[in-house]
């Protein structure tokens, strides 16, 4: 029979992935001085695992590259190699390379050969330094065991002396299967010597006291005679002799005391190094990734959309709200039956009761997508030792309020983001430990990592005890950029805002690390466009703070219901600021500037909706309507609308799938009376304002008539 | 057909055991380490014993050594899964009480193979 | 295909190569769609107006969860508006673009499904036809009248809605 065991891989693969990443975090936390025992056995098991797993299904490179790992992490858990810097950092490396190749094979594309050559080059180097020629390190080595050489010429058979030692049955092994395996190679015969077997009363039944004689004929190699009694060679005694026409009188006899050939089980072709290091390409059948020119950079994250795991503490709960609801609809069918007007509180109840189940599932069925943050935050022990390493500087990185959670597409989209501030704050906030001295700090920089829930949101704050935005050089920059001129007088915290124009980065030269020109303008878009803000607050020579705020779910938005024109629309919550009844004498108009009002300490435009919409307006008067303050890419702007309607949770639906983008409007919701509402895109609002020409719809040449 | 116990801390390769055994008709009751399997054993005797050797918590050898002190397990053929071929670790086997070994990685014929020759 | 072939063809030939349609009307002319692209027929509800769009996109309906654009097909085709009654028609159709869509068109009434051979469909000619050709890939006799065929995927393409 045979069976496809590649409907193990994914197991196999999340498993592998699983011990990658413990391993690697067991390798940030290792002490180099004092390295924990039990820490290292922790990682070692995880390569070991994954080579095993590796060589079952076939994965013959991702075997080799492993088991070369793995022998590294033998000798450091038995103390004979010492936990160093270099070894841990390496041993990184070799990790990050092992998740390549196994996503390589999961995906069935092709792997970066070089560098996967360049560090197991490098992993052997380290090796060699203190390289015990004796300890066997391919699984090929048995092969270098010769097994005991084998007539080429007939076989007529074999006598084998077979005493087992008294404890024998004690492994677990018994002869009788011992000569049923022989006789399947050919003819068998036997004779017992009780010579051993004690009275009868002295007899102890678990011990074994008989020998036999065997005889075996056939045309049977060696090998295969000793191959059998591998497993019990130790706890007996063997001598096997060849037959000869004159079956009594052996030719040779060969004395085993300890069986050295090694169990025939499926060996890969020897390495032909005769360092014991793996190397060469060996035939067996390998389903690894085929070499190739082009090297393709394959990222594991992609794969992963597919699937959600989902506690069942989760499922079991939402099973029981199902439960609710069902009573809860069928107390409502029955009011339905025989309705009254008497029964009208009933039916209330109902309702409420409906609305309360709805609301429960509805939350219950959102926490199956959300997941902790922790996974986003994961790849930051990492991240921030790779890269203070690379630039000299000691940072300690603190993560807080890992377990919060957040739906799982908003923290797929989060990443990129987030991994973009924390590599500004190592790369321009935080100094060099001698600049640090310098100005009385700690050598240690400290960044901090927070999540946690505020208000229905998720929020995401990013602290660093470095040098803070350099006003002088951001203002100079934006200067130069002609973003600002010189003579606008700006707060501090309006020149901290500027950071998020496009194609502003202050990095003197395009570092490796984030001054690619892939500025905080992309990173603000990023989050906007998953409904959420980023702010910047920050102290020069004290540090600076990120702060992220994210809607906990894509899909479900509180909105707050505004009345303009005689048309519904629906704002985010998360953008309003404020909402208040202006006087005509807190307004000002500026020529070429429009309307601004005057909030407390600044001027905030006034965006009228109507106008923007090009809707026919109801109220025009500044001191009959209301002026929504709201926030769009870190600035305020005051809407002009006619009345506030309710606040409620929407359901984003998407206007894109069948019509098209339209500026200043993100999606819709159905609202409760079956009608469409728009929901109001703040920064789309901002730009119809600035330039009306976007509001003019495409008249194209295809005119109908 | 035979009641069969398989340890490894590794879900893929406990699944591919499971299903190979179960396709040739056995029974196969899994665990994930040395404790838990131990655990089980306590409660019900079995006629073969897989056991990974490198696991968490409790080891292979050291599951082996305490089945052996189990009445029912003192002539159960006891077969470690090992990717290590070496004498030494043959001879932690051995010391251990172990029946018979099968060396990683190997296919489902070659388990099957193997524990053929344990099964009456 | 000659006469003779056309008369010595069977009922049943004929039939299955002839391809249903929709027939609609706008005024005093018959349109036609294929009848596989209309996903449903509804009568007329009340649209949110989308701001800044073309006068002939009279805004998007709620369809059972899903957000349809409507467009009113005598303002695309330029002709005098007319007030939406009890009995004006929302034909929703399956568009084909770089991704399928769902769009509605408010019509006057709908009026048949017929059977049209391919042959039966005659080119349209460049001029004596109220509309842009680009929309129309054919005419067909039907009785007495006309039946324009709409290309719709060019007549509603995302491009179009504005």
């Amino acid at each position: 029979m045979s069976i496809d065991i590649s409907q193990f891989h994914d197991v196999f693969f999340e498993e592998s992935f699983e011990g990658l990443d413990a391993m690697e975090s067991g390798l940030l936390n290792l002490d180099v001085g004092a390295a924990d025992v039990d820490a290292i056995n922790t990682i070692f098991r995880a390569a070991h695992s994954i080579k095993g797993g590796a060589g079952t299904f076939g994965f013959m490179d991702v075997s080799k590259f492993t088991h070369v790992m793995e022998t590294m992490l033998d000798e450091m858990r038995n103390g004979d190699r010492d936990v160093t810097e270099a070894s841990t950092n390496l041993l990184l490396d070799a990790v990050d390379v092992l998740r390549e190749m196994l996503t390589a094979v999961q995906q069935k594309v092709e792997t970066d050969d070089e560098r996967i050559a360049d560090v197991r080059q490098k992993l052997e180097v380290m090796m060699a330094g203190e390289l015990d020629p004796e300890s066997a390190i391919t699984f090929a080595a048995d092969a270098e065991n010769t097994p005991l050489s084998e007539r080429a010429d007939m076989v007529l058979g074999w006598k084998i002396d077979f005493r087992p030692h008294r404890h024998l049955f004690q492994t677990g092994n018994d002869p009788v299967r011992i000569f049923r395996e022989l006789a399947s190679l050919g003819e068998l015969s036997a004779e017992v010597n009780d010579d051993k077997l004690p009275l009868f009363s002295y007899l102890d039944p678990e011990e074994s006291y008989l020998a036999w004689v065997l005889t075996l004929r056939g045309n049977v190699a060696e090998t295969d005679v000793m191959e059998i009694f591998e497993w019990v060679d130790d706890d007996c005694d063997l001598t096997i002799s060849r037959l000869t026409d004159y079956s009594a009188t052996p030719t040779s006899e060969v004395q085993l005391a300890n069986a050295s050939s090694e169990p025939v089980t499926e060996v890969p072709t020897p390495s032909q190094e005769t360092t014991a290091i793996v190397a060469l390409p060996e035939t067996a059948p390998n389903i690894a990734a085929t070499p190739a020119a082009a090297k393709t950079k394959v990222s594991p994250a992609t794969t992963a959309a597919a699937s959600i795991r989902v506690g069942t503490d989760k499922v079991d709960s939402l099973i029981n709200m199902v439960g609710e609801l069902v009573i809860t609809q069928s107390m409502l069918s029955q009011i339905g039956d025989n309705f009254t007007p008497e029964m009208l509180p009933q039916l209330i109840d109902g309702l409420a009761q409906l609305e309360r189940n709805t609301r429960e599932m509805q939350e219950g069925i959102m926490r199956i997508r959300m997941l902790p943050i922790s996974f986003a935050f994961n790849r930051f022990p990492r991240l921030v030792h790779d890269m203070t390493n690379k630039m000299g500087k000691q940072v300690e990185l603190k993560l807080t309020g890992e377990q919060t959670e957040l739906d799982k597409t908003v923290m797929e989209k989060i990443g990129d983001p987030l991994v973009h501030l924390v590599r500004n704050s190592l790369d321009h906030g935080l100094e060099t430990p001698e600049v640090r001295l310098a100005a009385g700090k700690n050598e240690t920089g400290l960044l901090q990592l927070k999540a946690f829930h505020q208000g229905g949101n998720i929020v995401i704050e990013i602290h660093d005890d470095g040098a803070g935005l350099n006003e002088d050089k951001i203002l100079a920059k934006a200067i130069e950029k002609g973003l600002v001129s010189e003579n606008d007088v700006m707060s501090p915290e309006k020149i901290h805002e500027l950071i998020f124009l496009p194609g502003f980065s202050t990095a003197d030269l395009v570092t490796d690390v984030s001054g690619r020109g892939v500025g905080m303008d992309v990173v603000r878009k990023n989050i906007n466009s998953l409904g959420g803000t980023v702010e910047v607050v920050s102290k020069r020579g004290e540090g600076s703070i990120f702060t992220i705020r994210l809607p906990l779910t894509l899909a479900i938005m509180d909105g707050q219901t505004i009345r303009v024109g005689g048309e519904n629309y629906i704002i985010p919550l998360i953008s309003i600021i404020e909402t208040l009844e202006i006087k005509a004498t807190d307004m000002k108009p500026v020529s070429g500037k429009g309307e601004l009002y005057k909030l407390r300490d600044e001027y905030v435009p006034i965006i009228r909706l109507y106008s923007v919409f090009n809707l026919s307006p109801h109220i025009t008067d500044i001191e009959q309507g209301l002026l929504v303050i709201v926030e769009g890419e870190g600035q305020k702007v005051g809407l002009f609308i006619d009345d506030l309607l309710g606040q409620q949770q929407v359901v984003i639906k998407s206007l894109e799938t069948n019509y098209r983008k339209v500026v200043g409007v993100s999606g819709a919701t159905i609202l409760g009376d079956g009608t469409v509402a728009l929901i109001l895109d703040v920064p789309g609002v901002m730009a119809l304002y600035r330039d009306p020409s976007l509001s003019k719809p495409v008249l194209n040449d295809d005119r109908a008539a | 057909m035979a009641k069969i116990l398989a340890v490894d801390d590794s879900a893929s390769m406990r699944q591919m055991v499971e299903f190979t055994l179960k396709a040739a008709g056995h029974t196969v009751t899994d665990a994930v380490d040395g404790k838990q399997a131990l655990d089980i054993a306590r409660t019900q005797s079995f006629d073969l014993v897989l056991t990974d050797v490198n696991m968490p918590i409790m080891d292979g050898l050291a599951l082996t050594k305490a089945l052996r002190a189990l009445p029912s397990f003192k002539f159960t053929p006891i077969l470690v899964l090992t990717t290590e071929a070496g004498m030494d670790k043959k001879q932690a086997g051995r010391a251990a009480g172990a029946t018979g070994w099968l060396v990683k990685p190997f296919n489902p014929e070659q388990l099957l193979a193997t524990i053929k020759k344990v099964l009456d | 295909m000659s006469d003779v072939q056309k008369m010595t063809d069977s009922l049943e030939e004929k039939e299955e190569r002839a391809q249903q349609y929709l027939s609609f009307l706008l005024g005093d002319e018959e349109y036609g769609v294929e009848i596989l692209r209309v996903q449903e027929i509804k009568g007329w509800d009340s649209v949110t107006h989308i701001p800044n769009s073309p006068h002939y996109l009279c805004g998007v309906l709620n369809l059972r969860g899903t957000i349809v654009p409507v467009v009113d097909l005598r303002l695309r085709f330029d002709m005098p508006a007319r007030v939406y009654t009890p009995t004006t028609v929302v034909v929703v159709l399956k568009v084909e673009g770089i991704a399928s869509r769902t769009v509605g068109i408010v019509v006057d009434g709908v009026s048949d499904a017929h059977n049209v051979l391919p042959e039966e469909i005659k080119p349209a000619p460049d001029f004596g036809v109220s509309i842009n050709t680009n929309f129309i890939t054919g005419l067909v006799s039907i009785e007495e009248n006309m039946m324009m065929i709409l290309n719709i995927d060019s007549l509603l393409s995302v491009e179009a809605l504005g």
